[in-house]
This record gives C-alpha cells, structure tokens and sequence, in this order.
C-alpha cells in the first residue's frame, strides 16, 4: 500500500499553520527549519537561534552571505529589522528561563508519554547533543516534526523510546506526514489523519495505542517545496 | 596598562602542556582560527603545549583551526556539544582511535557552567539532561515539584577568542553573532587572550558599547585579515 503521506516541506507547512502572530519560537536543525518559509500572511513570528540571535531571516542569495549570520546549523541566515544579538548565557537564559513560546524539533522516536529520543542513535557511532536537552527543558510548547515511520517502515511514534532519551515527558504535539497529534495523560490522541486512511491503517504503523477526542480532520496541505 | 601584544606568537608563549584552553567560537563564527594556528605552529617547532583540554561548542571541522590542532596531536580531551560538523574526520579518527577523551555536554549547561566559572558559582542546577544518559552520576534535587541536575562550574587555565575592537585595557566589542560563547570564556579563564581584528585607542570604544570589560581580557592581539573557517573549509585548507 502507498501511505497518502505529506513531503517534507508540507509537514513543514501544517505546523507552521499553528505558529501564531508574535510567537518567539526555536526552530531545530534540519526539517523543522523549513517551517520559517511558510509563515501564514500577516503573522510574523520572532526565530530565535542558540548561538545568539533573536529575529533571524531567509537564507540570503548565493554569495551573499556573511559568517558571523548563521544558524544553528552553522547555515547563514539573515537579521530582520529589531532583530538581537546576545551571548550564550542569555541566549539558554531564554530557552531554560520560560521566556520561549515553542520549540519545533526533530526526533527519533516519541513515546506516548511525550518522552523524546533525538540526540543518539546507540553505543556506537559519535554523540553530539547541542542545545536539544535544553530547549525540552525549558520551552513552554515542545512539538515535533517527523516521518511516521523509518525508512524501513518502522514506527517512530512508540510506547517507549528505545533509544537514549532527550527529555521525559516534554512533548506535547506531534506533526507527522500521517497525522497531528496531540499527547497528554492518556497517551496519543489523533487530531488530523489523510481522508483516504483508516483509522486502523494508521494505528497499524503506529507503535502505541492512538485515541480520540471528538472528530479527527482531515490532513491536508498545499503543493509546497 | 597595556595589554596589546606584538604578534600572535608572542600571545600563546605561554600555554603549557596539559593546559586546559577554552576556544570561543561557534562553527565559524567569532573562532579564533589564526591564534590557534600560532599555537599550531609553536607545537611543530617545540613539540608544546601538548596533552591540552579544549573546550568549545564543537570539535573542529575540515583541516584547520581545532581540528589541526587535534590533526597535530596537541590535544588529549575535548569538552563540546556537537563534535558533528561537515568534516568531523580529524575529530572522528582520533575519537575511534581512543586518543582522545570526549566529555559532551549540551550547549546551555556548557555555557552556565563556564559563565558560573567565571562568576564564582561552583555549582547549580538544572533542568536540563534530566532523565537522561548525560545526568549519570550528578546529583537530583527537587524545587517546587520539578525534578533538576546538578552541574558544576567550569573553568580554563586560557581562553582564546576572537573580538572585533579592542583596546590597551582589554576592553573588547565583537561582531554580530560572533559573540556566541566569547563574553563568558573570558570570564572563566585564568587567562583570556584575544585576536582582534583592530586595536583601537583607548576611548574610542565608548563606554557603554564594551560588550567584554577589560578586566576579564590579559592579552589583546591585532589580526587585521582573519579568514572564517567556514571559507577556508570550503577552499579545503589544511593547516
């Protein structure tokens, strides 16, 4: 069967959707970065970076850019007008301190529990963990964005991570290319699926029990890339 | 007081083997790459400082800056949060080889623990790697409901960092977010030295836009035309 599932860009999309007017929000390295290019019309948000600035813009034009601009992903990116610029100690003063309205993130596995594994893959093979621990630790809404399953067809979405974990308990939103939802005391609770799966389709590729809560809506985004 | 120093060499004389040596910087930005070459370059000629302890965001990438001086086998344990660049190769051999000690830290208790060295703090808690690998061994404790780790200060027998301005009393500025981990590096070492890319007479840096105090900075050394690593790893150098 091929899954009705959403690219990249438009998981991108859907969350993006749900960024609101004013937000101050930490966009993580990799898929979760596309979700700056998909800002709905009249809402700007403020993207804040790790290594120091607050208000950061597009990626600027091949040969434009200046080093001393860039991202956590070492990208270079560009200051928007009332843009800031601060040190290390401030700028985790801001994701530890509560002052960050969410952080988007990518993952391994998320458990129904809302734990999250998305720093390391086994004993093996180099760690590296950045500022993920910090920003779950501190952001008020942590969400996820993610494949629903591994490239072999796996489930991310699980009972229990069984890989190292990032934080306990942290997630409480998840947009994958299958489905949103959202996590809370009673574990997964389906928000939005394709029109064109079953609900047992997508409990099946799902690794823990999904509930619901009312209607579920139908996922859908726009052609975007 | 003068705190300028005539040459890059000049500026990391005096590093010893076993030193543990904080490199500001974050990828590229605001890295002291020519101050890490000077030491390059002392290491080839005298065969010191070796046995070194960085601490840094990263671990290096390409052929230059801290993976030369990890290429050059100068440094025997590396502090960072992301030992994951474009080119880790320098850092992963000699990782695999088991010649070099990794302690990884995540970003924001790296820089808390290096800005509380720097202010007298020798220990605090956080939220942070709670539940996690990296809380193994520390201390929980439990304020207001919520469960925290205990992490220690961290502090660096030098400091290496890159400014934009600086004057004869240390007093630096830095450009956009070269900032990074810089300001709070040069709290936290016995002795900062920086590169920057002007010394300027005293003064002329106003008051009120000194982003690091001279007081945190021993040495400032001029460097008119550093190259960012980010362009010299696209060029391939290899220091």
């Amino acid at each position: 069967m091929t899954l009705p599932k959403l690219t990249n860009a438009q998981i991108a999309w859907r969350a993006a959707q749900d960024i609101a007017d004013g937000a101050y929000v930490n966009l993580g390295i990799g898929l979760p970065e596309l979700c700056a290019r998909f800002q709905p019309e009249g809402r700007r948000a403020m993207f804040h970076t790790e290594n120091g600035i607050l208000g950061f813009g597009p990626a600027p034009e091949a040969g434009q850019e200046d080093w001393d601009v860039i991202n956590a992903g070492k990208k270079a990116v560009t200051l928007s007008p009332g843009a800031a610029i601060f040190h290390h100690a401030d700028s985790f003063a801001m994701v530890r301190g509560g002052h960050l309205d969410m952080a988007i993130l990518g993952a391994f596995q998320v458990a129904a529990t809302g734990d999250l594994a998305n720093w390391r893959l086994g004993a093996s093979g180099v760690p590296a963990v950045g500022g993920a621990m910090d920003l779950v630790n501190g952001v008020k809404q942590v969400v996820v964005l993610t494949d629903h399953v591994t490239k072999d067809g796996k489930p991310k979405l699980v009972d229990t991570c069984t890989y190292p974990l990032t934080g306990v308990g942290c997630v409480t939103r998840v947009y994958t290319s299958l489905a949103v939802i959202d996590i809370d005391p009673r574990g997964f609770v389906l928000r939005e699926k394709p029109a064109g799966m079953s609900l047992d389709e997508l409990q099946a590729v799902t690794g823990a029990p999904l509930h619901t809560d009312g209607p579920v809506a139908d996922l859908t985004a726009p052609k975007v890339d | 007081m003068d705190k300028t120093c005539p040459t890059l060499a000049d500026a990391v004389a005096g590093i010893e083997d076993g030193a543990s040596v904080m490199i500001g910087g974050f990828g590229g930005s605001g890295a002291p790459i020519e101050l890490l070459h000077a030491l390059v370059d002392r290491f080839r000629a005298t065969g010191s400082p070796k046995n070194l302890t960085i601490v840094n965001n990263n671990a290096g990438n390409g052929g230059i800056g801290i993976a030369a001086m990890i290429a050059a086998g100068m440094v025997r344990k590396v502090i960072c949060s992301f030992p994951r660049t474009s080119q880790p190769h320098a850092f992963n051999e000699k990782y695999a080889s088991g010649e070099l000690e990794l302690e990884l830290v995540p970003q924001g208790t790296l820089a808390e623990r290096i800005r509380a060295g720097g202010a007298g703090i020798p220990a605090f808690y956080t939220p942070t790697g709670y539940g996690t690998d990296l809380a193994a061994g520390k201390p929980v404790a439990e304020f207001d409901g919520k469960h925290y780790i205990q992490e220690r200060w961290l502090k660096a027998d030098v400091a290496l960092v890159k400014a934009e301005h600086g004057d004869a009393y240390g007093n630096l500025t830095y450009r956009l977010a070269a900032r990074n981990f810089n300001p709070l590096m040069c709290m936290a070492a016995m002795h900062s030295i920086a590169q920057v890319t002007r010394i300027v007479p005293l003064g002329e840096i106003a008051p009120q836009d000194v982003i690091t105090p001279g007081i945190f900075v021993n040495t400032v050394v001029e460097m008119p035309t550093p190259r960012q690593e980010e362009t010299r790893v696209r060029d391939q150098e290899v220091y």
